[in-house]
C-alpha cells in the first residue's frame, strides 16, 4: 500500500515519488493546485484557514493560476464558486463548522444547479457552546444536501482525495459539489509524510473543465428557474439518482487514481481485518487510525474485532456495508455527532440500511469525540466491550451511548 | 419531455405562453392619428408593441390591457375597450 | 415630419414573462438589456423579477441568466466575473439586476463585499419600496411612512417610521467609479447612464424607481405618470456620479407638491385621509425640499 513511486501510463515507466514532510493543509493546498483551479474563494475560519493561507502565498509568488477572491463571508465564498462555475470554470474553496453552516443555503442550490466545485470541509463542532476542535457534526449537518461528502484519515489520503474530488464532481454523470472532509487540527495542523503526484500525472488524470451548458452569450440559458410540484419532484429525485449511481463512478475514479499513485483505499468503505470479525467498528476520519491500532492490540489478544471506515459517506455506500457486516455479530457505530433528539446521523444510516435483512448483526451506537474529547484505545476497548455485552443480551439499546460522559457535571 | 439537467432552459422560450388570455381591455391604434412616434413601443412592459413596415401593430398574444400605451401615446391615438370575450 | 421609431434590434427581454399589468420594472428590464447589448451575463437575486421571469421552461431572457439565491446576487456576479477574466472571456459583461429588498437588505453585505472587492460588475436595483414578490412587506428601500403590510398604517401606526436607506450615498461611501439613479419613467436618460456604465470598470451601481402599480395600488395604466411625480416632487431625485462627484443631475422643470404624489397611492392613503398625519406629509416635504437643495434639483 505504501510505494516509493508510482508508475506512469504514458512514460512507461516507475517514478520516484516527490516525498515530503508537510502540514496537512499545505498537503491539501498543493493538490488543489494541481487541478489547475481558475477561480478561488477565500474566507479565514479555524483549524481550515491554512489552506487558503497556503493558497496565497502560492498566488503571492505568482506560483497559481487562478482568480483568488477574498470574500466577505462564508455565504459569498460558496457563492463565488457557484457562480465561476455557472460560467464554466473549475473552482475551490474551503471552510469549517459555522462557516460551513453558514453556506448551507447555497449548497443545495448549487446542487440543485448541478453546479460542480470542490470544497474542503475541515471538521470542526458547532456552536454553542463555542468549540474549536474536532468532531464532525458541521459536515454532518450538510449530508442531505446533495453535496458528495468523501471523509479522510490522513494527510496523504486528503491529497489523493481531492485529485479524485474535482474529477467526481465534474463527470458529466454528477454534476455536484464534492466535499472532501478533513478533521480539523490533526489532519490540517499536524505534519505528515505525504507523496506527491508530478503535474503531468496529474494534468493526465484530470482533463480542463469542459462542462455542457454554461454562462455563454452565443447561447443565452436560464439558471435558477422555478419549478412546480409537477417537475419538483423528478429534478429532486434526479439529484438522487446521480448520486446513488454515481457510487460504480465515484469507486471507478479512485481505481483509476490508485492505479497512478500506488495507494488503493479500498473504494467507498475501506475494511479494516473485518473477514472474521465478530465485533466490527464503523467510523469515520482519523479517528480510524487510532481504531486500527487498537484492532490490533485486540487481536493479539484474541478478539475478533474489525473496522469499517466509511470513505465516501454520500451517497450512502450501503452495498458495501451489508457486503463487510456479513458473519459479524455486533457492529458499534462511532458517531463524532448527534442528530440531536435522536442518536448519531451514520448509525442512523447503518441502522437504516441493515434492519430487516436476514442475518444482519445487532447495531449499537455510541456518541463519541464531540468538541475534540479523545477516542483513544481505553475508549475502543470500552466500545467492544460494551457492544459484546449488549448483543449477548440480544435487546438493542433504544438510545445511543454517549462515550466517556461524565455525569456528575450534567445539571 | 424529459426534464433538463439543473432545471437549465433556453432563453427566449416564454414566447410560447400567452399572456393576451390575462386581459380585460384591449388597446387599439387608430391608424389616422398614429404619428409613428414609436413611444408606446418603447413603453410597453411585455413588448407587446410590434413595427409591421411603418406601422404599429399591438401583439394581442402578448398584451395584457395596462393601458400604459394608451396614457403615454403622445397624439392620443389609441384607446382601451373593454376586452370582448 | 413624424420621428423615427428607435428600435431596431430584437428585445433581448421577449414577451410571455408573467410581470403584472403596467410592471415598471419589467419595462425597465427590456431597456436595461437594450443599452448593454446581448454579450452580458445577468445575476438576479430572488424576487419579483426572478420569479415572473423563470418559471420552468418559460424564459424571457435572450441572454445568458442566473438566478441563485435571494442574498448572494453580488457574490455569484463577483464568481461569474472572475471566471470570465481566468478564461480571458472579460468582453463579455456581468450585469446585475434585483430589487430592493435582495439589494438593501438581505443581500447588503454581499453587494458591500462586491463594491470593496473592485469586481467588475455592474449592479443595478430595480427600486420599487418594499417586498414586491411577497405581497409588498417593509424594506430598507420602503419610504418614511409608506404603508406596508409587515408596518401598517392603523390606529397606533402611520406606516414606515425610519427614512428610506439611502443606498446610493452607501454605495458611493465604496470609492466606486460608478453610481447614478434613474426611474423607469425616463427611459432615454435610464438608457444613457446604463450606457455610460458599460463604458467603465469595476463595480457600478445604478439605482431606478420602478412603480409598482400592484401594491402602490394605482392604476396599471399610470406607472410611468407615477415615476414622473416622483421625480419632479424631489422624492427621487435623478443623477449620476463619477468617483463620487456629482456630475449631472436631472433638473425639475417645475416643483410638484409631495401631497400630488402621495395621494393617488395607496400606501400613502393614510396621510391624506387623516388630520392628524399633517406633520408627516410635512416631514416627506421637507425631504423632498432637503434633496431638491441637495442634488440642486431646481434652476
Amino acid at each position: 500500500m505504501h510505494g516509493g513511486g508510482y508508475s506512469h501510463e504514458k512514460r512507461g515507466e516507475v517514478i520516484m515519488a516527490d516525498i515530503r514532510v508537510v502540514e496537512g493543509s499545505e498537503a491539501v493546498a498543493l493538490a488543489v493546485k494541481a487541478c489547475r483551479p481558475q477561480v478561488i474563494a477565500a474566507y479565514p475560519i479555524s483549524p481550515q484557514t491554512h489552506i487558503v493561507e497556503s493558497l496565497a502565498r502560492m498566488a503571492a509568488d505568482g506560483d497559481l493560476n487562478a482568480e483568488y477572491v477574498r470574500v466577505e463571508s462564508e455565504f459569498s465564498a460558496a457563492s463565488v464558486v457557484s457562480g465561476a462555475s455557472a460560467a464554466g470554470s473549475r473552482s475551490y474553496t474551503a471552510s469549517a463548522s459555522q462557516g460551513l453552516l453558514l453556506m448551507t443555503e447555497v449548497l443545495y442550490a448549487s446542487a440543485g444547479m448541478r453546479l460542480p466545485f470542490v470544497i474542503t470541509g475541515v471538521n470542526r463542532s458547532i456552536s454553542a457552546p463555542i468549540n474549536i476542535q474536532v468532531d464532525h457534526q458541521d459536515t454532518i449537518s450538510l449530508r442531505d444536501s446533495g453535496v458528495i461528502q468523501l471523509y479522510v484519515e490522513s494527510a496523504q489520503e486528503a491529497y489523493d482525495m481531492h485529485l479524485a474530488a474535482f474529477k467526481i464532481a465534474e463527470d458529466p454523470s454528477i454534476m455536484l459539489p464534492v466535499m472532501v472532509c478533513m478533521d480539523g487540527w490533526i489532519l490540517t495542523h499536524a505534519y505528515e509524510r505525504v507523496e506527491f503526484l508530478d503535474q503531468e500525472a496529474v494534468d493526465g488524470f484530470l482533463p480542463p473543465f469542459k462542462p455542457e451548458n454554461y454562462l455563454d452569450a452565443a447561447n443565452p440559458k436560464t439558471w435558477g428557474s422555478y419549478a412546480e410540484g409537477d417537475v419538483l419532484m423528478e429534478f429532486k429525485y434526479a439529484i438522487h439518482k446521480a448520486m446513488s449511481e454515481g457510487k460504480s463512478c465515484i469507486r471507478k475514479i479512485m481505481t483509476e487514481l490508485a492505479a497512478l499513485t500506488g495507494r488503493d483505499y479500498g473504494g467507498l468503505v475501506e475494511v479494516y481485518r473485518t473477514g472474521d470479525a465478530e465485533v466490527i467498528l464503523v467510523a469515520m476520519g482519523s479517528m480510524a487510525g487510532t481504531i486500527k491500532d487498537a484492532v490490533d492490540d485486540l487481536r493479539r489478544e484474541g478478539k475478533k474485532v474489525g473496522l469499517i471506515r466509511i470513505r465516501c459517506y454520500r451517497p450512502f455506500p450501503y452495498e458495501d456495508l451489508l457486503a463487510a457486516v456479513r458473519g459479524a455479530k455486533v457492529v458499534a457505530v462511532l458517531d463524532a455527532n448527534v442528530s440531536m433528539g435522536s442518536e448519531g446521523a451514520v448509525g442512523l444510516d447503518v441502522k437504516s440500511k441493515l434492519i430487516g435483512r436476514p442475518g444482519v448483526p445487532m447495531v449499537i451506537d455510541f456518541i463519541a469525540g464531540l468538541g475534540g474529547r479523545e477516542v483513544n484505545s481505553t475508549a475502543v476497548r470500552n466500545i467492544v466491550d460494551r457492544a459484546e455485552r449488549l448483543s449477548s443480551s440480544g435487546v438493542p439499546p433504544p438510545e445511543a451511548e454517549w462515550l466517556d460522559l461524565n455525569p456528575a457535571i450534567v445539571p | 419531455m424529459k426534464i433538463t439537467p439543473g432545471a437549465v432552459v433556453n432563453g427566449g422560450t416564454s414566447l410560447n405562453y400567452k399572456t393576451g388570455s390575462w386581459r380585460d381591455q384591449r388597446p387599439e391604434i387608430d391608424l389616422e392619428s398614429c404619428k409613428q412616434c414609436g413611444i408606446c413601443q418603447d413603453v410597453c412592459p411585455d413588448d407587446a408593441v410590434r413595427q409591421v413596415g411603418d406601422r404599429y401593430e399591438i401583439d394581442y398574444d402578448f398584451c395584457k390591457g395596462c393601458g400604459i400605451c394608451a396614457h403615454e401615446c403622445t397624439a392620443e391615438a389609441i384607446r382601451m375597450k373593454n376586452e370582448e370575450k | 415630419m413624424p420621428k423615427k421609431p428607435t428600435r431596431k434590434t430584437e428585445s433581448l427581454f421577449v414577451s410571455g414573462h408573467r410581470a403584472c399589468h403596467g410592471c415598471g420594472l419589467a419595462l425597465a428590464v427590456r431597456h436595461i438589456l437594450e443599452a448593454t447589448g446581448s454579450n452580458v451575463i445577468v445575476v438576479s437575486p430572488t424576487g419579483c423579477l426572478e420569479t415572473f421571469s423563470s418559471p420552468y421552461g418559460y424564459s424571457p431572457w435572450r441572454v445568458p441568466w442566473i438566478h441563485h439565491v435571494f442574498e448572494n446576487a453580488p457574490a455569484i456576479a463577483s464568481g461569474v466575473a472572475a471566471a470570465l477574466k481566468a478564461q480571458g472571456r472579460e468582453s463579455t459583461r456581468v450585469v446585475a439586476i434585483g430589487g430592493d429588498g435582495a439589494t438593501f437588505d438581505i443581500g447588503f453585505g454581499s453587494l458591500s463585499g462586491m463594491l470593496e472587492r473592485g469586481d467588475d460588475v455592474l449592479y443595478i436595483c430595480a427600486d420599487n419600496g418594499a417586498y414586491m414578490n411577497t405581497g409588498g412587506q417593509r424594506s430598507g428601500a420602503t419610504p418614511f411612512c409608506a404603508a406596508t403590510t409587515t408596518h401598517p398604517a392603523g390606529k397606533a401606526s402611520l406606516g414606515k417610521t425610519e427614512r428610506k436607506k439611502d443606498l446610493p450615498e452607501i454605495v458611493a461611501a465604496h470609492g466606486v467609479p460608478y453610481v447614478a439613479t434613474a426611474s423607469v419613467a425616463y427611459l432615454g436618460d435610464l438608457k444613457q447612464k446604463v450606457k455610460k456604465a458599460m463604458t467603465l470598470h469595476g463595480p457600478r451601481y445604478i439605482q431606478i424607481d420602478t412603480p409598482c402599480p400592484s401594491v402602490w395600488n394605482f392604476p396599471s395604466h399610470l406607472t410611468l405618470e407615477m415615476g414622473r411625480l416622483g421625480v419632479n416632487c424631489g422624492l427621487v431625485p435623478l443623477f449620476e456620479m463619477l468617483n463620487g462627484k456629482i456630475t449631472k443631475v436631472k433638473k425639475l422643470r417645475s416643483k410638484v407638491p409631495v401631497i400630488e404624489y402621495l395621494k393617488q397611492q395607496k400606501r400613502f392613503q393614510h396621510l391624506v385621509v387623516k388630520e392628524a398625519s399633517n406633520r408627516s406629509v410635512m416631514a416627506i416635504q421637507e425631504q423632498a425640499d432637503r434633496n431638491i437643495e441637495k442634488y440642486k434639483l431646481m434652476g
